[in-house]
């Protein structure tokens, strides 16, 4: 198969080594730049560099073209060493237009590289964007940065010349022309990509040869243009041995639900209502139905969460997912699931709130929805992912808690994690664990079977209905300890609600310890959980690196938490607990080991800059 | 193929050991009776056998089953049921339910489960008024009725639950009175054999908050007068005297007419209750007292592709197309490295 190669492309100009890139594409929502980012980090990845990625799109499908509002935007970090964020600073921008160029400049970082299409730089963009004049003509503005001008919009059109497309169809390559140069200036492979279009449009070759040609095209141009003088290139990461495939917190999430089902030999069935960011987890789920996998559609997220309950009720392993609004929604049938004691795991894919809020930007605003958004004394565990790759060992540890513990079960993601991407260790299968079902089979000649028999761990027995006699009946009624009947009694009422604490407090005692990362006591400890794991995990290396007495502890046991929490805190003088809501968690820490931890709280729909968090670790430390 | 012997059930295996807490002489007694009475005559296990049930007094009901039962929260007993049937589609499920339960807070689940034709037995009990809570107009109490929350009379227009059934694309579609112990028992076992959706509404009497409510069509020496039997094949007549029919007029409205002013019963609309078109059946859900006889009996029964037998077979489908899933080929899928 003929196709430019590294080889033959990077003979001619110097290469420069770097550590770490980042790169934006960002244009307009219909311009591909999604696709492009996605394309880049995979052959980033595949490669072998490590990558963390921030996609950025609008909560409208196509706003205006042209508009500021209509911007899309995806970031990707990639490095020759372990990383944990898609970069504070962008080094390269990729423009597509004027709306684009205007809301993503003060990223770029002074000194760094903007290539814009300047085809798109006409009146009307122009005017969409609020600019009088052209910005590209304004050498003083753009004095700062390395400025390419590329003619995109012609270029592609030159390069696609002989092909039998429409004048629409080509301008959709040109988001593979922007794609092919910025590969050549970070000296990618680009055959990865070549393959994936050829099999994307497999039915519709001469569009697959549009794109190649366009990929190309761009390469050629950073090739051969006088405006480049050099590229780059980023080597390997030295990541832990293994095999790897890039991985996003939604596709993680899916895959360890089918595989904790799998393994487990159960049906999974999955009940869910369109959400953003949460739908992703139902798209993959219900590809996957030849791994027993049902996915349920449902009509609203009450219905959603009920048939979640009955499927549970039912002995199968079940799931539900959602974001805010929808959790809202579900929060009766949810209470209904605490009552009867069945297993369950709702995911909540947190964004931007209140009400619709900011459906495609991300948040952490959820935790005390997922503590106490339920009527009545109505507890359950909370656990959290920190990484997208570490969904898909969280999602099982979700069920894992829920059968265990015959109890419902909240995941929190959010919409960093969901869309972000990173490489992901393939586990080999021998080392993943199923769950061990305890389901009972009957009860002895005279004896009748109780619902609510408790053992050790005050786990009542989950019963598949079908099995001869032991039929029953359960309801959200208030029940009668043991027997599971309807029971109005005032002291019954008293111990069940202190039981269900119990029982979830109990959850503790089979819970890792908390880690720390840095030293075991010292001057400051950052407590983070979610998704700002990365963003707080560099700060604190840095702040080690530079000698200060700063450690980390992520929590991804939310509740109950780990048993050594409280010990771990008083270890240390200051406690800074940085969170993308108005200080939930710090709330809840302080509530329960009386610690004056300090907030760092960010509500802007984006993830912290590290530097956001440095200084603040800074601020804390100079007193 | 093996068979397996069941015991012969009796009505009693079915009662389960709770006190019964309805009130006396309530219409749901009866139900509940004939529940009993049916089970045991379809041969299956009684574990074999779940009811489901939302919010009302008539949600009460599984307690007093010995089955697999779900007493869950207001409205969602047919989503609670349509996930129970996806887990477990071996079973037979009941989701009983009242007018406020099924049309007004659970309106949209009952909608869909009935359009998605799960396979659910549902029995609404329909006393039109919110008897739990204490004598509420419900979405199903007449205009101008007095209630505790309508002191000067309802202004809400009311729902015909049939009509709503029939406009979710109902494949069974029945009506019954609770106090006609024969026809609610023939009726709950057409329901039982029905394969789909089984919709039934049951004409009940809360003889708290809305005595009589049905009397015209549950007393005797009235509901002569004022109930058409229907049966498949048969013409539409009704009567004491069995001297009265409906016609469809012209227009194709429904009328009633004496068959010793000249009609014949050739002339009078033929029950068909299992023409695809749903028009017949909607036209005979319209009628209502005091205007029309109000037909009792099986309106709809026809076959469509049943939702969980659909899920269960794509599944199986796509493991005979694709193989078993594979975790280790699900996690290798796509680009993949290997870091030395």
């Amino acid at each position: 198969m003929a196709s430019t190669d590294i080889a033959s492309s990077s003979g001619m100009k110097p290469i420069e080594e770097m550590e770490t890139v980042v790169v934006r594409f960002c244009g307009d929502s219909g311009d591909g730049m999604q696709l492009a980012g996605t394309q880049f980090t995979n052959v980033s990845a595949a490669f072998g560099n490590d990558v963390s990625t921030l996609p950025d799109f609008p909560a409208e499908i196509r706003a205006p073209a042209g508009s500021l509002s209509g911007v899309s935007g995806f970031q990707i970090s990639f490095s020759s060493k372990d990383i944990f964020t898609p970069g504070d600073e962008v080094d390269t921008l990729v423009a597509m237009n004027p709306a684009a160029l205007k809301t993503n400049l003060a990223d770029l970082k002074r000194g760094g590289t903007l290539i814009v299409n300047e085809d798109a730089f006409d009146k009307s963009n122009l005017s969409k964007a609020g600019y009088e004049g052209n910005p590209l003509d304004d050498e003083e503005a753009l004095a700062g940065y390395r400025l390419f001008k590329v003619p995109m919009s012609r270029l592609t059109k030159d390069a696609l010349a002989e092909l039998d497309i429409s004048q629409r169809e080509a301008m959709r390559c040109k988001n593979f022309f922007a794609l092919g140069l910025v590969y050549w200036l970070y000296n990618r492979d680009s055959r990865p990509t070549e393959e994936w279009v050829n099999k994307k449009f497999a039915k519709l070759p001469v569009i697959a040869e549009a794109n190649i040609r366009a990929l190309k095209g761009g390469r050629n141009y950073g090739d051969s243009t006088e405006a480049f003088t050099v590229h780059y290139s980023v080597p390997k990461a030295e990541l832990p041995p293994g095999k790897y495939r890039k991985i996003t917190g939604n596709e993680a999430l899916a895959m360890g639900l089918a595989t904790i089902a799998k393994l487990s030999n159960k049906t999974l069935l999955y009940s869910g209502y369109p959400i953003t960011p949460a739908s992703d987890i139902l798209h993959e789920l219900s590809k996957l139905k030849n791994f027993s996998v049902k996915t349920f559609q449902a009509e609203d997220e009450i219905a959603a969460m009920s048939a979640a309950v009955g499927a549970a009720f039912g002995g199968e392993l079940s799931v539900t997912a959602s974001s805010g609004p929808g959790i809202c929604l579900k929060g009766e049938a949810m209470g209904l699931g605490v009552i009867t004691e069945l297993p369950m795991v709702i995911i909540d894919v947190q964004r931007g709130g209140p009400s619709t809020g900011l459906p495609t930007k991300t948040e952490q605003s959820d935790l005390l929805l997922a503590m106490f958004g339920r009527n009545g004394e109505s507890p359950l565990p909370i656990i959290a992912p920190a990484t997208p790759a570490d969904c898909f060992a969280m999602a099982q540890e979700a069920m894992r808690i829920a059968v265990e513990h015959m109890t419902p079960v909240i995941l929190l993601s959010d919409g960093y994690i969901a869309n972000g991407a990173e490489p992901w260790r393939i586990p080999p299968i021998g080392d993943l664990k199923p769950i061990r079902f305890d389901h009972p089979a009957g009860v002895e000649d005279g004896e009748t079977f109780q619902p609510y028999s408790r053992d050790e761990n005050l786990v009542r027995p989950w019963v598949v209905p079908g099995t001869p006699g032991l039929e029953h009946r359960i309801g959200g009624l208030e029940k009668s300890n043991i027997t599971g009947n309807v029971s109005y009694d005032a002291d019954n009422h008293h111990n069940m609600t202190l039981l269900r604490a119990k029982k979830v407090k109990m959850i503790a005692n089979r819970l890792p310890d908390q880690d720390v990362h840095g030293p075991k006591s010292g001057d400051l400890i950052v407590v983070s959980w979610g998704g700002t794991f990365g963003s707080v995990r560099t700060a604190v290396n840095q702040a080690i690196a530079d000698g200060k007495s700063v450690a980390h502890a992520h929590i991804r046991y939310l509740n109950p938490f780990p048993n050594n929490l409280g010990d771990i805190l008083s270890q240390y003088e200051q406690v800074l607990v940085p969170e993308l809501n108005m200080g939930q968690l710090r709330l809840l820490l302080r509530n329960e080991f009386l610690v004056d931890a300090k907030g760092l709280n960010k509500i802007k729909g984006k993830p912290f800059l590290v530097s956001e968090i440095s200084e603040k670790i800074d601020a804390m430390l100079a007193g | 193929m093996s068979t397996v012997e069941l015991p012969q059930l009796t009505a009693k295996d079915f009662a389960s050991d709770q006190e019964i807490r309805w009130c006396p002489r309530c219409g749901d007694y009866s139900i509940l009776a004939q529940m009993k009475k049916v089970l045991p005559e379809l041969g299956i296990a009684k574990e074999k056998i779940a009811f489901v049930s939302g919010i009302g007094c008539s949600s009460r009901f599984p307690y007093y089953m010995n089955t697999y039962g779900f007493h869950s929260i207001h409205g969602r007993a047919p989503a609670i049921a349509t996930g129970l049937r996806l887990a477990r589609p071996e079973l037979m499920i009941w989701v009983i339910t009242g007018d406020g339960d099924a049309l007004s807070i659970g309106g949209n689940h009952l909608m869909h489960a009935i359009r998605r034709n799960v396979d659910l037995k549902i029995v609404l009990f329909n006393n039109r008024i919110y008897g739990l809570t204490k004598g509420q107009y419900s979405p199903t109490s007449p205009i101008g009725q007095k209630t505790k929350s309508t002191p000067y009379g309802s202004i809400d227009w009311p729902l015909s639950p049939l009509s709503v059934a029939i406009g979710s694309e109902a494949t069974f579609v029945a009506r019954s009175v609770d106090v006609d112990i024969q026809h609610l028992g023939m009726v709950l076992e057409r329901a039982a054999q029905h394969k789909g959706t089984a919709f039934i509404e049951v004409y009940q009497d809360c003889n708290v908050f809305n005595s009589g409510a049905h009397d015209y069509a549950s007393k005797k020496g009235e509901k002569e007068e004022n109930v058409i039997y229907l049966e498949d094949g048969q013409p539409l007549v009704f009567g004491k005297d069995r001297d009265k029919g409906l016609i469809l007029d012209e227009n194709s409205h429904p009328k009633v007419v004496n068959l010793a002013d000249g009609y014949s019963e050739s002339d009078l609309v033929v029950h068909d209750e299992s023409v695809s078109d749903p028009s017949l059946a909607f036209t005979l859900s319209r009628l209502r007292y005091p205007e029309f006889p109000e037909p009792m009996g099986i309106f709809r029964a026809v076959e469509r592709p049943i939702y969980d037998q659909e899920v269960t077979a794509q599944v199986e489908r796509t493991i005979a197309d694709r193989g078993e899933g594979d975790l280790d080929a699900l996690f290798n899928s796509g680009d993949t490295w290997t870091v030395e």
